[in-house]
This record gives C-alpha cells, structure tokens and sequence, in this order.
C-alpha cells in the first residue's frame, strides 16, 4: 500500500515478529524432542510421539515424546537420586543456579516469546510484556528464598521430590510458578507441561543444562494426561502440585489420597468483576479488557463474571461494546493484535457450545464485527447480557474470551452474587471510595482480590483459591510452604491405636445419672439417632453413656456453625479474651478434669494435673496468637500494597486424636477457633467423654453459640459425613491411616482443604510439634488484596 | 477547511462535572499498554510521521523571538521536508504543512503576511500566557486584538486558581468570554496540567472548558515542569470522547510541551485512534504542540528513505 493510501487510511498494517530464531531452535532438534531426565535429552528409538503445532495457523512445529511409564520411572529415580545432595546444599548455592536460570532466560527471552506464542497462540505482546518477565521474577525472586531458607524456613524443610502437572495456557510462566519455589526449597521435580504446549518447557531444559543444575533436579516428561496420571500415582513421590481443571484436580485429589503425598491444586474459577457506580468507568472497562481478554479468556482467574451496579448498567455496557469493537485478533505474532488464537480447535469447539447454551437460556449476545483471520482457531470477544445467576453460563467456567454480566444493587448483593460460585479464586473491584473497597476486600470468597485492577500477579505474592479452585498458594513466602514441611515431620511415628477399655464392674453407675449430651449451637442436645455407647474406666467401671451421633447430627452441628459467622468478623482481641477465659474456667476445674483422664486414661494423678495445666497454657498460646498473626505487606513492584491477610478457613471439621484426651483437644480447638474459625469437634472415642464434659467449661467461658460444636461416636464415620459436606471448608483429621485416606478421598468432591496426619501420632506435651505455625497455617489461608493507590 | 460542526459549548452542567471519576494507577496502566499494544512498522510508519508532522504546531514562544526569526519558523512550516524526501515517499502531492504556526500576539502580524495561502493556521498564546493573570478584561481585550491581527486560533490559559477552588460556574464564565471574543477565530483552552496536581482535576477542567465552547482542550504551556505525558493525554481524551458521546460534538486535543521523539508522537496518534478513532488523527482535531519534534520526525523520514540512520545538519532548521 503507498504512503499517499495509508496517509488516508492510517491502518496499522502488519508488524510481525521475527520468528527465525525460533524456527531455527526447531530445526536444530529435527523438529522431534525427547524427554529431559537427569540432566539429558533421551530419545527412545521405540517412543512414540504426537504432534505439536501452531493453533493460529494450524502448522505443525514439533513432534514430542509421549512419555511412558519408563520414562517416569527414570525421571523420578533421577530426581530421587538428586533429592538428598539438593537438598543439603546451602541456600546459597542453590540460590545461585536459581540466578543463572533468572539470567540466562533474560538473555534468551525473546526466543522464548516468540516460542510460546508460535506453540499456545498468545499474542507476542503477552508472552513478551507478561509470561516471560514474569518467569524471570520468579526465578530471581526465589533465588532470594533458597538464600533466606535457613533464615527465615529454619524450621521447615523440603518435601522431597515433586511431580509438577501444569496447563497449556501459561506454558513457561506456569513451570516457573511450580520449578522455582520447589528448588528454591530444596526439592527436585518431575514436571509435566501440557501437551498442547511443551516447547518452551524443552527450551527451559536447555537453560537448565546451561546453568550447570545438577543433573535429576529438574526432570521434564513430556506426554498426554496418562503420562500425568503416571507421575500422580507414583509411590516414590512426595508431592504433587496441579495446575489445570477442577475435574482433573478432583481426580488427582482422590488419587493422591491416603499415600502421604503433600498436595496443592491450583484449578477454575468464575472471577467476580466488580464494578460500583463510583468507579471510573472507562478504566474499568480497561479492566475488564484484562480480564477477559486477556490470553483469549484462557485464564483461570480470568474476571468472566461481570457484575455492575444497576444504575450504570446500561451506559457501562453501551461503553463496553463500543471498546470491545476497538480490539484486534489475529496472528498472535503481529505486535499489533489484542486478541490471539485459542490453544486447540477442542477448546474453540466448547466455548462455541457453552455460548449457544446461554444464548438459548436468554442471554443476548453480542460480538463485534470482526473479521477473524482464516486457517487459524479463533474465536471473537463476546458479551452475554441479560444473564441470570440460574443461568447455567452464570455458573460454568467457559474458558475463552466470553463475558457474562448481571447487575447489582447494593454491596451486599454483590457480595452476594460474588460468592454465589462454586469457584473462589479472584475478584476485582472497582470503586472510588475506599471504604466500600475495603469493607468488599474481605467479603468475597477468593484467594486473590484485585482493587482498581486485575490480573496483577507477581512472584512475591501469593496466587491460589479456595472452594473448587483448589488449595495452596504459589509466589510469596505462603508459596514457599507449599514445598516445604516442618522438620519434626520425618520423626513423627505411627500411633498406636487405643481400644476402648471393656466393661468389668457391673452396677458401677454413679449414684445420680450423668447424661453429657452433644454440644450444639451452644445447646445440650440428644443424639437424633437415639443411640448411646458406654464409656467405660480404665479399671473397667461405667463411666457414662455418651450418645452416638449420626449425619444427621453432623448436619445440625455444621448448620450451628453457619450461623455463627460473628465469630469469624469480630475482632481478634475479642476472640483472645473469650480463650483467655476458657483457661480461666479450666482452671477453675483442673482437679476435676484431672479425675476424669485419670479415669479415662489410667494415668497417675500426676501426668494427669501435667495434661490439664498444658491444656490451660496451650489455651493461653493460642489467645496469645489470636491477635498476631499478622500477615505481611507483600514487596511486589507496584505502587501500592499488596495485603497478604492470613483469613479463617470459615467452617472446620476436626476429628481429635486418642492420645491425651483432653490436650489433643483443646489443642486442636484453641488453634482453630483462635483464627476465627467454628468447629464441629469428633473426640476420639477413648476421650469422647472428657469433651463432653468440656462443653460446660465452654458455656461458662462465653464461647458464642455455634462457635464450637461437640459430636462424639464412630471417629470415622463421622469424619467421612464431614468431609462430605459441602458446607465444611476445612477438614482436620488425627486418626489411623484408614480414616486419613477416606478424609481426603471423600473431600475430593467440595475440594476441602484437608490435614491429616496419616496415622502418625504426636507428643501433644511437646511444643515444637503440638503447637505453632503449622497448626496457624492449616487454620487460615492467605488472601492477597492487591490496592494501587495514587492520586 | 473543516468539515467538523464547530462545538456551540452548552450550559454548565455541574453533574457532568462532579461525577467525574479517575483512577491513577489504571489510568498508567492503560496508557503504558499502547506501545505494546500496537506497533507501526515500515511504509505505516512513514505514512503515520507524516501524519504527525501535519498535526504540529511549530512554536516559539521565547522572549527573543524577532521578525526574522519567525519568518525562518513559518518557512519551516510551509516546506516542513526536504523536497527529495518526500518524493522518495512519493508524496509530493500532498503539500505537507505543518498544522499550524504558533507564536505571541506580538509576531502575529508578520507571521500572518509570511504565511499567506499556505493553508498554514496561525496560533497566538493569549490571555497573559503563561500565568493568566492579567486582568481579565485586557485578556479578553488580548484576544480581540489577535485575532484581528490574523490569529486563526487562540490558545488560551485557563484560571488555574479557580480548578484549585472548584470554582466551575468562574472557570466556565471566563472560557465562554474568551470563546465569544474569539469569533471565528478556534480556541484551544491550556489546562496547565502539570500544576492542577491531579487527573481529577484535568478531567473536571476538560469538562467545564468544552462546555464553555472550546474547541480544543491542550495540556500545557511548555513552562510548567511537567508538560503532555500518555497519561493525562489519556484522561483528557476520555473526556473529549465522554463529551462527544453526550452531546455528539467533536473537540480537538493538543498535547504541549515534551514531545521530541518521532517515536513519542506516534504513541499519541495511537491513543487518539485507540479512544477517539480515525477522526482524531487530522489538524482539525488534533495537534503537537511542539518545536523539535519536527526534526527527529525528517530524520525517520530519511531513515526510512536511505535506510541509512540520518543526521540533523542535513535537515533546514527551523
């Protein structure tokens, strides 16, 4: 075209990236990769392979190996083998090949840009400006974490070896996000990068073998989701972190359970984009460009559901098609294009059918007229108003550029609206008054909050959701627990289990009946089954008859909780003061409940006053701690704050362990509710009744109703009815392995946070094992609240 | 000459004003995003400086300015290229200019003769440019008296102290006197927003000068320390795009003062296509105001001509 024409026209024209480089790094491996173990490329003559190629023109890059349970084999004997050297290198050594990664992928980043796009689709501009800046941060950040480990993580070590299973969407940022917090911490991998996208992942390997990392840290196994199941079920390793559906985590979740493996799961979500009437539109919009079309929507955190405020909606959404028909789609290399291709023609496929499904329901569509190039796997920015929250496009990830948007009134109907998902992952919210902004902060159900902006990530915060978007954080020191675990861990040994005491001395009833009844929203109340069990002393005498409770008694306790979210928003020297005066009032009672595990236990009068003066200073620990649990200010490179606030898991269940009947309890109590959490407490049978007798300490310490509920019964049958609940966030299991392995299974379908302890027992006497950091940890999640500010 | 409906101005509406929003660090955001987010390569560059070059206000606005001095300047304007590079570019026919010439009161009459059929507009600062604070009847008086010395547009400098104390109803009364003695002479209202601190407090000027029947809205004088950036650039056009889309008239917008770079303009005429559209991207709605960035612009010309990196010396100064 002349300049005479485009004087005129004034089109951008074309600007494509250069991708001789890229071609080039093809060409040198025959266009054909084998697996990366220990430290070499291996190519297998009997491999087989499956192509990769590039969505948005439907060329074909490279073949890659499929990989094979051998080759999964080797990978983890590898990383085994590397695991013990690895990890007893100082931080700062391992701090160093961390640098020499951060470095040499700077040095090649555009290689590795240009790359990505070529193999996912994503325009040059993200992969350039966002994917590859952002691997670079995590591997310098954490660089900076294999120093401080023995600073700031001297009581924490690595896990051991980590199968890592990640996504197409974010090829190398993804692998960054997982490869360098691990090594940071001291841990060798097993990697692998979804089978749409694994060129960068080779790439990487490249740079691994460059900066000298000893051979078997990083392993990477190319391959579909049989090659994934493969590195999920092996038995020689110790963690697994997933990044990718929710259907597939619950998979990986019922898999992984009851052999030990540590487990975090970053999955889907339905993000809530927020927009007040005070907010300033136009940048919103600009938000929302972000949010949604960002990487073709291809994003788990991705701001789908849009929710603005009824007053503005109309004009909001006249602005919005107007700046949706400004965004260009096309070749991901063009350095003028907004919108790239979707990764594969299946995904293409199912946003096309979801959107169907909405507009049948009522939505009314819009797209722009925009030419979509051809020969490629495109899919245009599209809005769905006139949605309703029954509508099942409301509810259901959709995964590609499609937008939905319903209004609100006021802020607690946007609350409301935010949380109605099964998701929890991110929210934006846009407002001009910081109070509203703040106030919203904390009421959405997310692991990530995003004020006046979206999609912000960085290394040293933490990324990570709750409900079915998974558990456990990457980027921050909260990332760095999820490859870490406390040192006494190793040492812990397996319990032995404690049968009951058999009934000896007929008609040695107390004179007056004693009838401890379950403790529920703070109100005695009677087994619904009907059902008692004896409690019978270690010599043999009746002690009681407790009740035996059912799923329906399951069911009232957790509705008790639900009710008692006061506890969870009042103020933590409220919550202080109440565990204050619990120890007060056990106190009160020590010679009491010393009586009763002498009892209960057959301990001397001796080792059973050291339970209960324990008990009472456990109680004083965690009111110390209900206020200090601080939280931090995450140091990211923005002009604002990102809050890292430690949140309440909400609703615990906690089964308790047999040993110590009554420290085990309290300990496990005082930890949780400190954090604002409510409970539904299972005692262990051997010390059921001692719980029981706690509920009246509990009702004279001014505990709110709800706060603290008590079910006692078969250990594991109700365990199994709480790990099924829904409503049941959280699940904290001391029990055998039988009953750790049904816990999390069954906790497979909520996605509950779960702890269990694998049959292993703990010296409850002991501080460095029964109380501290880990228990606070498993009793909160992290919440990062990223605020720019500047006027 | 133009084929915009020129803006009548309208009633203060202070609802318009006050509600209005910015957010800082999203307004950045954005305007960091351009020079990712589109890219001008090759003969589109070429095509895209000369756009720039059309839209310059060349200036000088300095105490030592004299006849011959300006004379150099307009003759700048009037033959902005060397005659062998824009035949190189192939395009001769397109009689590039500059947008316009723009100098103090005092050089408008020989500017005006120097000038003459050049299709070249002349600009003269006014009303006790740089401060404002002259008395307010002389600054009307001001420009009366340029516009009859052959001042096609004014650019004006608001009352900085009236934004301070949200004063719109003064602010506006005075912008809608200057607009009155104005004629058919265009304003242009300098917001000075290097000294009203905050993007709220351009975007509530912006408002209320359009209001008041401006025809462009410019940020800068060129004395304050902080001239035209992205992002007050960004805040403004939104609000020219607000305004537009509620009463359907089209005002220009100038940014003044820093812009050197050929590179640096064509991020402008990328945000004015990006937030306004193709309409934005002519003299009549748009302009630099600037001075040397005519010369890096003929460099890239003959860069793009020779493929050779170009010197200054080779270039007419202006």
């Amino acid at each position: 075209m002349s300049i005479m024409k485009i004087f005129e026209t004034m089109d951008y024209g074309l600007a494509p990236e250069n991708t001789d480089e890229a071609m080039n790094w093809l060409k040198e491996h025959d266009r054909k990769f084998g697996q990366f173990i220990n430290g070499e490329f291996i190519k297998n003559k009997k491999a087989s392979y499956f192509d990769t190629s590039n969505p948005a023109n439907g060329e074909k890059l490279a073949k890659i190996t499929q990989g094979t349970q051998k080759d999964v084999d080797m990978a983890v004997t590898a990383a085994n083998i590397a695991q013990d050297s690895w990890s007893r290198l100082s931080g700062f050594q391992r701090a160093k090949y961390l640098y020499s990664i951060a470095r040499l992928i700077q040095k090649h980043s555009r290689l590795f840009a240009v790359l990505e796009s070529l193999d996912n689709g994503k325009p040059i501009r993200e992969s350039r400006d966002v994917d590859i800046p952002l691997v670079i941060r995590h591997f310098y950040h954490h660089a900076g974490w294999a120093q401080l480990m023995e600073d700031k993580l001297d009581d924490y070590e690595a896990i051991g070896v980590a199968g890592q299973i990640i996504p197409w969407n974010f090829p190398l940022l993804m692998m960054a996000w997982k490869i360098a917090p691990a090594i940071a911490a001291g841990n060798c991998v097993v990697m692998k990068p979804a089978e749409y996208t694994s060129l960068t992942a080779l790439l990487f390997a490249e740079i691994c073998q460059q900066a000298g990392l000893p051979k078997g840290v990083v392993n990477i196994v190319t391959g579909d989701g049989k090659t994934g199941a493969m590195i999920v079920n092996h038995k020689d390793i110790n963690k697994i972190a997933f990044t990718g559906s929710t259907a597939v985590g619950r998979l990986i979740r019922e898999q992984t359970a009851g052999t030990g493996k540590k487990l975090t799961l970053e999955l889907g979500g339905k993000s809530a984009f927020i927009v007040f009437d005070d907010a300033d539109v136009d940048s919103a919009i600009e938000g929302l460009v972000d949010a949604i079309w960002f990487n073709q929507g291809q994003v788990c955190c991705a701001g789908s559901r849009l929710l603005v405020q009824e007053s503005i909606a109309d004009r909001f959404h006249e602005k919005l098609i107007a700046r949706m028909s400004k965004l260009r789609i096309g070749n991901p290399l063009d350095k003028s294009i907004d919108i790239g291709a979707i990764v594969d023609e299946s995904q293409k496929t199912q946003i096309a059918e979801l959107v169907k499904v909405g507009v049948e329901e009522g939505a009314e569509l819009f797209q722009p007229e925009i030419t979509l190039p051809e020969g490629g796997c495109f899919y245009p920015p599209t809005l769905l108003t006139e949605v309703d929250t029954a509508h099942y496009v409301a509810q259901e990830e959709i995964f590609g550029p499609v937008l939905v948007s319903m209004t609100f009134r006021t802020p607690n109907e946007a609350v409301a609206l935010a949380n109605n998902t099964r998701y929890g992952l991110a929210c934006s919210i846009w407002s001009e008054n910081i109070n509203l902004a703040m106030d919203m902060a904390p009421k959405v159900i997310a692991g990530v909050v995003w004020i006046n902006c979206t999609n912000q990530f960085d290394a040293a915060a933490g990324f990570g959701g709750k409900k079915e978007s998974g558990f456990g954080r990457e980027g921050g020191i909260e990332g760095m627990y999820a490859y870490l675990k406390p040192k006494y861990e190793r040492k812990l040994k397996s319990g032995k289990e404690q049968k009951p005491f058999v009934l000896k001395i007929k008609n040695s009833m107390a004179t007056v009946d004693r009838t401890p009844k379950f403790y529920i929203g703070g109100k005695q109340a009677r087994p619904d089954g009907g059902y008692s069990q004896a409690v019978v002393s270690s010599k043999g005498e009746l002690l009681a008859h407790i009740g035996k409770g059912n799923r329906k008694d399951i069911r009232n306790a957790v509705e008790a909780t639900t009710k008692a979210k006061g506890w969870t928003n009042t103020t933590a020297h409220n919550r202080a003061q109440v565990l204050y005066f619990i120890a007060e009032n056990l106190a009160l009672r020590a010679e009491e409940f010393s009586t009763h595990i002498q009892s209960l236990t057959g301990n001397n009068k001796k080792d059973a006053e050291k339970e209960v003066y324990a008990s009472i200073e456990r109680l004083f620990y965690y009111a110390a701690y209900a206020d200090k649990l601080d939280g931090a200010v995450h140091t990211v490179p923005l002009r604002g704050v990102v809050l890292a606030m430690p949140e309440a898991n909400g609703i615990m269940g906690i089964v308790c362990p047999d040993e110590n009947p009554l420290l085990g309890f309290v300990s496990l109590m005082a930890a949780s509710i400190s954090m604002g959490n409510r409970v539904v407490m299972i005692p262990s049978q051997a010390s059921a009744l001692m719980a029981l007798e706690f509920y009246q300490v509990l009702e004279t310490s001014d505990v709110p109703a709800g706060v603290v509920n008590i079910i006692t019964g078969d250990k594991n049958e109700l365990a199994q009815v709480l790990a099924d609940h829904y409503e049941v966030e959280s699940i904290w299991y001391f029990g055998d392995q039988e009953g750790s392995t049904m816990v999390e299974k069954s906790s497979a379908a909520s996605l509950k946070r779960t702890w269990v302890n694998n049959g292993k027992s703990r010296n409850w006497f002991d501080n460095k094992v029964a109380q501290g950091l880990e228990f606070l940890n498993q009793a909160t999640d992290v919440k990062n609240i990223w605020t720019p500010y500047g006027e | 000459m133009s084929t915009i409906e020129r803006n009548p101005g309208m009633p203060l509406n202070l609802d318009w004003v006050e509600n209005t929003q910015v957010n800082t660090s999203a307004v950045e955001r954005r305007a960091a995003s351009y020079s990712g987010r589109r890219s001008v390569k090759k003969q589109h560059q070429a095509a895209w400086l000369l756009k720039a070059l059309s839209c310059i206000d060349l200036t000088t606005l300095s105490g030592d300015d004299t006849v011959n001095r300006v004379r150099r300047l307009c003759n700048k304007a009037k033959n902005p290229v060397r005659k062998e590079i824009l035949k190189a570019l192939g395009v001769e026919k397109l009689n590039i200019t500059t947008g316009a010439v723009c100098v103090y009161h005092e050089m408008l009459e020989a500017a005006s003769g120097f000038l003459k059929g050049s299709g070249v507009e002349l600009a003269a600062v006014s009303t006790g440019f740089p401060a404002g604070l002259t008395p307010f009847d002389m600054r009307v008086e001001e420009i009366r008296r340029s516009v009859a010395a052959g001042a096609t547009e004014i650019d004006i400098v608001i009352s900085r102290r009236l934004v301070f104390v949200q004063d719109w109803q003064k602010l506006y009364d005075e912008v809608k006197q200057y607009r009155e003695a104005c004629g058919e002479a265009h304003l242009k209202t300098i917001l000075a927003t290097g000294e009203l601190a905050t993007f709220r407090n351009v975007a509530k000027a912006s408002m209320v000068c359009m209001m008041a029947g401006a025809d462009f809205i410019k940020t800068s004088t060129g004395k304050e320390s902080v001239n035209a950036t992205l992002p007050v650039s960004l805040v403004m056009v939104r609000q020219i795009r607000e305004y537009y889309e509620r009463t359907g008239y089209k005002i220009g917008y100038k940014p003044a003062g820093g812009i050197s770079k050929a590179k640096d303009s064509l991020m402008y005429l990328v945000l004015m296509k990006e937030e306004l559209g193709r309409d934005w991207l002519e003299p009549e709605l748009f302009r630099f105001g600037a001075s040397s960035l005519l010369g890096d612009i003929e460099r890239q010309l003959e860069h793009h001509v020779t493929g050779k990196y170009s010197a200054s010396f080779r270039h007419a100064m202006g």
